[in-house]
């Protein structure tokens, strides 16, 4: 993992001001267990060189600035950047990304009964 | 968080919720990332990393001089010894910050932080006011974070970079004497361990 650290390291820890992660005494903070997989996910792929991490970042920061108000949360906005790098990288297209939201809300798919 | 419940009615999920299921379960399908790789990354950041790391490193000091002796020896392997272990390549040094001395860390070229036992650093860490004003005029950051410190004590501030990065050892604050290391770990903050505060002891303890 040293790989890891070191991206980690230089990358997630100097995030811009406009995208700070939210933080309590430098622990991060996730108010759902959503948020988390959302934020292990963007690291995951950035990992795997699916983006750089700063095409991520930018993508976030536009989000936020969109956003003045904050009528919606950093992990809604992150969630959004990340799907849409993902469908612009062509690892997933939009379609299919509405479709599988669309059976998991109506419960035609539900991994939980396994 | 199971959906499923005896009445047919699904859990309420909210919808950036279900939307980061269904991204997930996506790029699963696609082998592009694997679930465990997802949690891998999430328990990094959220259990291995962050000021607890420097905390129990601090309190094992406090509890074992010999620990402590070795720490402030050579800190990159003492804190190795608890298993924080950083990016290749950069050490960790530690100063204990003791009656007569105290010792501040700052990275004025850009945002050097021993990141293995503090985590993320935090904003003002990384702003240009206290980049530059932490070696120009320490004494009156310090103020600004509530620590005054007698003219008699010595400041020292360290600037980290590439190749060494700072943590400080706070001192033991007094009433403590019969706290375990455990009780201990929780007593220690971050900004203890960068040196713009003092950790003080638990108002029951004193």
């Amino acid at each position: 993992m040293a790989n890891m650290d070191k991206s980690a390291d230089r990358q997630i820890s100097n995030m811009p001001e406009e995208a700070e992660l939210p933080r309590d005494n430098g622990e991060l903070v996730f108010d759902a267990p959503w948020e988390s997989r959302a934020f292990g996910m963007a690291v995951a792929l950035n990992e795997s060189g699916k983006y750089e991490w700063a095409e991520f970042v930018n993508n976030l920061a536009d989000e936020i600035k969109s956003d003045p108000a904050e009528e919606r949360t950093y992990y809604e906005k992150w969630l959004h950047s990340l799907a849409d790098l993902a469908v612009e990288r062509g690892i997933i297209s939009e379609a299919e990304l509405d479709q599988r939201t669309h059976e998991y809300a109506t419960g035609a798919r539900n991994d939980d009964d396994h | 968080m199971s959906g499923h419940h005896d009445d047919g009615h699904t859990h309420e999920q909210s919808e950036p919720e279900i939307r980061t299921k269904a991204l997930e379960s996506l790029l699963v399908e696609k082998g592009i990332i694997s679930t465990d790789e997802i949690g891998e990354v999430t328990r990094l950041y959220e259990q291995d990393i962050g000021p607890m790391n420097g905390a129990k490193v601090v309190a094992k000091a406090w509890t074992d001089p010999e620990y402590k002796r070795r720490l402030l020896e050579e800190g990159t392997s003492a804190i190795a010894e608890l298993g924080y272990v950083g990016a290749q390549g950069s050490r960790i040094a530690v100063f204990e910050n003791t009656r007569d001395v105290h010792n501040l860390v700052v990275c004025t070229l850009c945002s050097c932080y021993p990141w293995p036992v503090l985590g993320l650093p935090p904003t003002w860490y990384k702003s240009d006011a206290y980049r530059a004003r932490a070696v120009i005029e320490p004494r009156s950051v310090l103020r600004e974070f509530g620590t005054e410190l007698d003219e008699a004590v010595e400041v020292r501030v360290w600037d980290s970079n590439s190749e060494v990065r700072y943590m400080i050892l706070p001192e033991r604050p007094e009433g403590t004497e019969g706290m375990s290391e455990e009780e201990l770990v929780g007593l220690v903050t971050r900004d203890a361990m960068i040196g713009v505060t003092k950790v003080t002891a638990p108002a029951s303890a004193v």
